[in-house]
C-alpha cells in the first residue's frame, strides 16, 4: 500500500510537470490575460456545474436543481483539497480501523461493512464550511462559492459507532481521526485528515455511507464509502474513506490546528473542547439559514401575476420552525407554509405565494429561525476564513 | 496493468482539458509561475484570487504554498512569483 501510494504520488508529480509545461506553451500564445470567468463545466459522470476551480475540482450546483426536496447525484456539488483522487475498484477497498486507542484493529471490505452492520438511512445537508464565502465583504481568501457549495441527499450505510465496536475502544481514547484515498501531488503536500470528538464519532448518526439518493454514490462524492456526519459542516464527511483511527490525544494535523477554525467569541459552542484554544476553535455545527432558490437578484418578472417563492432552510439538527418571507426589504414578514419533514438533518423546503398589486422594484428576503430559536443575522459574522455565511439573503426582483 | 490502471486514475484526477481555457497575463514571471503553481493546481486558483489578495495576501498564500504545502520553490522564484501575482492580479 504505501509502495502504491509513494508510486501514485511519484507519476502525479513527473505527470504534472509536464502538464505545466503543456500549458505553459498554449498559454503563452495568449495575447494579454483576460480573466478565467466562472463557467459551467461537467467531470466526467457528472452533468454540468458551475466550474470554480479545474484542478483539484470543485464545482458548485446551479441554484435551480435547489428546487427539489433531493438534490440529483449528477448535479451535487464536488469539492476537493488534494487533486490526486483515485479511481478506487470495490473490490481492492479496505477500511482500517486503527489508532492506539482500539484494542483490535480491523480491516473490512465494502462485501463485510455492508453484511456485518445494521444498515441505515438518513436525510441529510451536506454544507461546504465556505459556502457563499464569495458574498463576504471585504472579500476573504479561499475558494469564491455562491450559494451552490451543498446539497441535499439519502445517505445509506452502517453506524460509524458499530464499526469501531467491532474494534473495540480504549477508555483512553479521546478522538477519531479520519482519512481518504486522495491525496496531494507532492509527498511533501499534508494528506487532507480530519478528527472528531469522541461522542461526535459515537453519535447514532454518523454513518459510513455507501449510498445516496438510492445509487452507489458517484466517483466525486467519495466512492465507495464516506463519512456523513449530519448537522455539521462537511469538511468533516470524509469522501473515499480508507482510514479511521480512535486516538488518545489531539490529532495535529494542517486541517485540523491551522484550517476549518473559527474564533471562539462570536459563534456558539464548538463541541470540540479538545481541539480548542483561547481563541479558536475548529468549525462545527451548521447554523441556521435559508436560501430562495427559484428567484435571481436583479430578474425582472410581469406583474399581475401571484409569484410562488420558493427556498430550502435547514440548520444543524434542531429542525426549522418557520421560515417568514418579506416583500418590502424587511418592515414587513409573511410566514411561509413549510413542506414535507424528511427529519431535522434535512433541509426543509418552504414557499409563499407573493401577489403584487403594482409594478415596481421589491426587495425580497427570506429569514428561518429554528426549533431552538435561533435566527439568521442581517448580516454575515465577519470570521478570517469566511465560514458560516448565513446572513439573510435580499434579492431585487423588478415588476414590469 | 497495474501502471496502466494508476495512469488512467491520475489523468482521471488531474490536469483537465479545460484548464487550457485559463491564460494568465502575457508579464515577466509568468514562467514561474506556471510551471510552479500548475504543479498542483489549476491557475483559475490565481485569477479567482485576483479582487481578494493584495500583495500582503498573495505574500501569505504563496508562503504558505512553500511552507505548508510544501511546494519545492527556491527563493528567487519565490520573489518572481509574488511580483507577478502582485503586479498582475493583486487586489
Amino acid at each position: 500500500m504505501v509502495d502504491r501510494r509513494h508510486f501514485i504520488k511519484k507519476t502525479a508529480g513527473s505527470l504534472a510537470a509536464a502538464g505545466g509545461l503543456a500549458l505553459l506553451q498554449r498559454s503563452g500564445l495568449a495575447a494579454a490575460g483576460a480573466e478565467e470567468p466562472t463557467v459551467p463545466d461537467a467531470l466526467p459522470g457528472k452533468e454540468a456545474l458551475i466550474k470554480k476551480t479545474y484542478r483539484p475540482p470543485n464545482y458548485e450546483t446551479p441554484i435551480n436543481y435547489f428546487d427539489a426536496p433531493f438534490t440529483p447525484n449528477n448535479r451535487f456539488f464536488v469539492r476537493y483539497h488534494n487533486a490526486v483522487i483515485p479511481e478506487i475498484k470495490t473490490s481492492e477497498w479496505r477500511l482500517r480501523i486503527g489508532g492506539d486507542a482500539v484494542r483490535a484493529p480491523l480491516e473490512l471490505t465494502i462485501e463485510q461493512l455492508r453484511r456485518d452492520f445494521e444498515q441505515v438511512e438518513i436525510a441529510a445537508l451536506c454544507l461546504c464550511s465556505g459556502n457563499r464565502r464569495g458574498a463576504f465583504q471585504p472579500p476573504v481568501p479561499g475558494l469564491q462559492w455562491g450559494s451552490g457549495a451543498m446539497g441535499n441527499a439519502l445517505w445509506r450505510g452502517v453506524r460509524l459507532k458499530d464499526v469501531l465496536a467491532g474494534a473495540g475502544i480504549d477508555k483512553s481514547a479521546l478522538e477519531v481521526s479520519l482519512a481518504g484515498a486522495d491525496s496531494g501531488v507532492l509527498p511533501t503536500t499534508p494528506d487532507f485528515v480530519k478528527s472528531l470528538p469522541l461522542a461526535k464519532a459515537l453519535d447514532e448518526n454518523t454513518l459510513i455511507a455507501f449510498e445516496m439518493n438510492g445509487e452507489p454514490l458517484p466517483h466525486w462524492n467519495g466512492f465507495p464509502a464516506r463519512l456523513i456526519i449530519p448537522g455539521w459542516t462537511a469538511t468533516y464527511w470524509i469522501k473515499h474513506l480508507t482510514a479511521v483511527n480512535v486516538i488518545s490525544k489531539p490529532f495535529d494535523g494542517f486541517w485540523m490546528k491551522t484550517a476549518y477554525r473559527i474564533p471562539k467569541d462570536r459563534f456558539p459552542s464548538g463541541q470540540f473542547s479538545s481541539q480548542e484554544t483561547e481563541t479558536a476553535m475548529p468549525i462545527t455545527e451548521i447554523l441556521v439559514n435559508s436560501l430562495i432558490t427559484n428567484l435571481e437578484d436583479g430578474q425582472t418578472l410581469p406583474n399581475a401575476k401571484p409569484i410562488e417563492i420558493k427556498g430550502v432552510a435547514w440548520d444543524g439538527g434542531n429542525g426549522i420552525a418557520r421560515v417568514e418571507v418579506s416583500t418590502d426589504g424587511g418592515v414587513r414578514w409573511h410566514q411561509a407554509a413549510l413542506k414535507q419533514d424528511y427529519g431535522r438533518f434535512s433541509w426543509r423546503q418552504w414557499h409563499w405565494v407573493f401577489d403584487p398589486k403594482h409594478p415596481g422594484t421589491y426587495r425580497i428576503m427570506a429569514r428561518a429561525t429554528s426549533h431552538s430559536g435561533d435566527s439568521q443575522p442581517p448580516e454575515p459574522i465577519p470570521n478570517p476564513s469566511g465560514y458560516h455565511h448565513n446572513a439573510v439573503q435580499k434579492i431585487t426582483i423588478q415588476l414590469a | 496493468m497495474r501502471t496502466l490502471i494508476l495512469l488512467l486514475s491520475f489523468l482521471a484526477a488531474t490536469a483537465t482539458a479545460g484548464e487550457s481555457r485559463i491564460f494568465l497575463k502575457d508579464r515577466p514571471g509568468k514562467n514561474q509561475v506556471v510551471a510552479q503553481c500548475a504543479m498542483c493546481h489549476s491557475l483559475d486558483y490565481i485569477t479567482q484570487h485576483a479582487a481578494v489578495l493584495d500583495r500582503a495576501g498573495w505574500e501569505k498564500t504563496v508562503g504558505k504554498m512553500i511552507n505548508v504545502m510544501g511546494a519545492p520553490i527556491n527563493n528567487a522564484d519565490k520573489r518572481i512569483i509574488i511580483d507577478y501575482l502582485a503586479q498582475n492580479y493583486g487586489k
